[in-house]
């Protein structure tokens, strides 16, 4: 169970607060207009920024003071999720070593990973001989492998076309059926929230709203959303 | 959100390892000059004549330099013709051409019996004479029109296109494109430009050493040598470096607030298409600029090849045993300079950008001189001298390369860190981690090119070495320099040639290992 605990989040003359509580295998799709600060909301539950108030906890456990890598989080961010002159394996393997000495049994889970993901015999190619596709699955193919509780979206795939980035989606959505972990993604298309967040948290003025359920917020849409969504 | 990453609260230890050994030795250096030296009032009249003269020269070279430059950087902004990719290539070189090598080439053109001179003997002219003042100034202007042009040539074409055309569908002639374009530009460039070359020519040895001496063309760096060899007076030499060090480091203090730009900046390429510059006079002019820099560059160096190959079979063996040397040294200067640079340039990028220019400053206002002669001071009673002479040598070496390596390093690192630092973070990449699998290999340009620059200038450096190295320990560049002195001329050649190779083939090894396989 995430909880964010009188969390405020300071920026510059701006700032963010939260108070919710996000349940154990849950799927949350994060909406708001930009600049809100939804991504700033993921940055600082992935810790890359301090808050300036509250706590954030993970099972009861306060996060502060832990580095980004010591947290129960895989973060996929909007770019640059592969390291271009590694190849895919070891891409992957980083996963399980940051410093890839890998013993043999876990070269195995790499490639068992690149072929959960459908890259069987791929793994010796470099970021610039995969498709915008294939160098997607190799993300997730790590991010499977790490096995955190947490996995973070930072308006994923970007770079895919929409009917790719929903095949992407979906897939992510297994591998967290698989491993039982929590999603959280921030999106600019209503559309990639529907398809696989139950849940919705809107950023808007400075607020970070409690989930609620996809359906309803989109069937009654709060006036912020409205007006992000301009219908 | 960009920058919103956690600072970092403790400094690196591997960066502060590297300011402590940096600050060591020149600090160090530094404090050991001044307490050796013995009162600013024993300054002796030519103590003062030596102030002047290199003030006098630096600021002849840094004018003629940069006036020079101009016509020719304006040329090659407005011309596209076959060869300009290899005249601006040119351009860079003097960066990598060790000083002995050019001097020699100059003494061969514009010397006694060189090419000018003989020229001038057909019309029953007397020869030219190139030691004294009017040397040393040439040789200053044959290092620095290159830079100047580079420097000018980046404000030219820092002129967006759009403002050319808007120009020529407004009808501009050359005289309103100058004034209202080209005039504005050099206003902010030229400053910035002269003061670099004043400062390098402030601080340059081996040109005095060559073409200067005696009692009206001394500079204050040659009087602290000359203290040192001639008369072995130590304490003399302490206060001559420290003459030095004010007069370099008031003027660097006040110079750098202007943020001078620097010179190894890319994107030379382009030409920008000009409608106000294409009658006979303005094209004449221009074809004029760019040939007789193109000459005065390359025809130095050209003599240089053509009078040293005969002579590179018959070369004393004690002159390979130098260049062994001299590769050695510079291969540990490489090695130090990236050992102290890329921890620097980690610290600098997590958020200490000051230390950059610090340490920029502090290597004009400490020459190579100064340091030695406090070294020579700190270890002379300690060890012979001339059996530190390499080690010292690399080590004064690398401090130098410090601030050319920085440059090139702290931008490349930064968006290294911009692109892939938190994914890094996010995967726990730390310490040796990190810079095994992520600055080694997306720095692999830079590296190359710090690398190369850093032991090319290691490899032509005459300037510490003269103070500790014994006769038969130098380097090449001293042995060149002890042929010239013994007019052994066609051994001198042939050895300047011998520089000149390595010099350009551990740049161009190490640049070119840094981009071959390099992923995008």
């Amino acid at each position: 169970m995430l909880t964010l605990e009188g969390l405020r989040l300071c920026w510059e003359g701006w700032s963010l607060s939260a108070e919710m509580t996000i349940g154990e295998g849950a799927r949350v799709g994060i909406l708001g207009p930009s600049g809100a600060g939804k991504s700033t909301l993921l940055s600082a539950i992935a810790g890359y920024l301090d808050p300036c108030e509250g706590r954030i906890l993970w099972k009861g456990q306060d996060l502060a003071g832990l580095a980004p890598a010591e947290r129960p989080v895989s973060m996929i961010f909007q770019d640059n999720n592969l390291f271009p002159h590694l190849t895919a394996a070891e891409n992957v393997g980083l996963g399980l070593r940051p410093d890839l000495r890998l013993s043999r049994d876990q070269k195995a889970a790499v490639e068992g990973a690149l072929e959960r993901v459908g890259l069987a015999g791929l793994g010796g190619r470099k970021p610039g001989q995969l498709s915008g596709g294939q160098a997607a699955r190799v993300t997730l193919a790590r991010t499977l492998l790490r096995r955190k509780p947490l996995i973070l979206l930072d308006e994923p795939f970007g770079a895919l076309g929409p009917a790719l980035r929903r095949e992407m989606l979906s897939l992510v959505d297994e591998l967290a059926e698989d491993t039982g972990a929590t999603l959280l993604m921030v999106s600019h298309e209503p559309n990639d929230a529907r398809a696989i967040a139950r849940e919705v948290v809107l950023v808007a003025d400075g607020l970070a709203h409690p989930p609620a359920p996809t359906e309803a917020i989109f069937a009654n849409p709060p006036a912020a959303l409205k007006d992000y969504l301009g219908t | 959100m960009a920058g919103s990453r956690r600072p970092i609260r403790r400094p690196p230890v591997p960066g502060l390892l590297a300011l402590a050994l940096v600050l060591l030795v020149t600090l160090g250096a530094l404090a050991a000059v001044a307490l050796r030296a013995e009162g600013i009032g024993s300054l002796s009249r030519s103590d003062w004549l030596a102030v002047r003269f290199t003030l006098l020269q630096a600021t002849l070279s840094a004018v003629l330099s940069v006036a020079l430059a101009i016509p020719v950087a304006r040329a090659l902004a407005r011309r596209r013709f076959a060869g300009r990719r290899a005249l601006v290539t040119l351009l860079g070189a003097p960066f990598v051409l060790p000083v002995i090598v050019a001097v020699l080439g100059l003494i061969s053109v514009f010397g006694q019996n060189g090419l000018v001179s003989r020229a001038l003997g057909l019309f029953g002219l007397p020869p030219l004479s190139i030691y004294g003042l009017h040397g040393v100034v040439l040789a200053h202007v044959f290092f620095n029109l290159p830079l100047a042009t580079r420097l000018i040539l980046q404000g030219w074409l820092a002129i967006p296109a759009e403002r050319f055309r808007l120009a020529a569908s407004l009808g501009f002639g050359p005289g309103d494109v100058a004034r209202i374009l080209e005039r504005p530009m050099l206003r902010q460039v030229v400053p910035g430009a002269f003061l670099v070359i004043f400062l390098l020519c402030l601080t340059s040895f081996a040109v005095a050493l060559t073409l200067g001496g005696g009692p009206r063309a001394t500079t204050v760096e040659l009087a602290i040598y000359q203290a040192f060899r001639f008369d072995f007076d130590l304490s003399r030499a302490a206060l001559l470096a420290l003459v030095q060090v004010l007069v370099a480091g008031s003027i660097a203090l006040v110079a750098l607030r202007l943020t001078p730009p620097d010179g190894i900046g890319a994107g030379l390429d382009r030409v920008v298409t000009r409608w106000d510059s294409t009658g006979p006079w303005s094209i004449a002019l221009d074809a004029a600029a760019i040939a007789l820099a193109g000459a005065f560059l390359l025809v130095p160096l050209a003599m240089i090849v053509l009078k040293g190959v005969a002579g590179l079979g018959s070369l004393p063996a004690s002159v390979f045993l130098a260049a062994g040397r001299s590769l050695a040294v510079a291969l540990a200067s490489m090695a130090l300079t990236l050992a102290l640079a890329l921890p620097l340039a980690a610290w600098v990028v997590r958020g200490r950008a000051r230390l950059v220019d610090a340490l920029g400053t502090m290597s004009i206002a400490l020459s190579p001189l100064v340091i030695g002669t406090g070294l020579f001071i700190l270890l002379f009673p300690l060890v012979d001298p001339a059996r530190v002479a390499l080690p010292v040598t690399a080590l004064v070496n690398a401090v130098m390369s410090l601030p050319f390596a920085l440059r090139a390093l702290v931008p490349a690192l930064g968006a290294v860190e911009a692109a892939f630092g938190p994914l890094a973070d996010g995967l726990g990449m730390n310490g040796f981690a990190r810079l095994r699998l992520l600055w080694l290999p997306r720095l692999r340009r830079p590296l190359g090119f710090v690398a190369g620059l850093s032991a090319a200038l290691s490899v032509g450096d005459l300037g510490v070495v003269t103070l500790f190295a014994s006769p038969e320990g130098g380097t090449l560049p001293l042995a060149l320099y002890r042929l010239m002195g013994a007019y052994r001329m066609d051994d001198a050649a042939a050895a300047a040639l011998l520089l000149l190779i390595c010099s350009l083939a551990v740049f161009w090894v190490f640049d070119r290992g840094g981009r071959v396989d390099a992923d995008s």
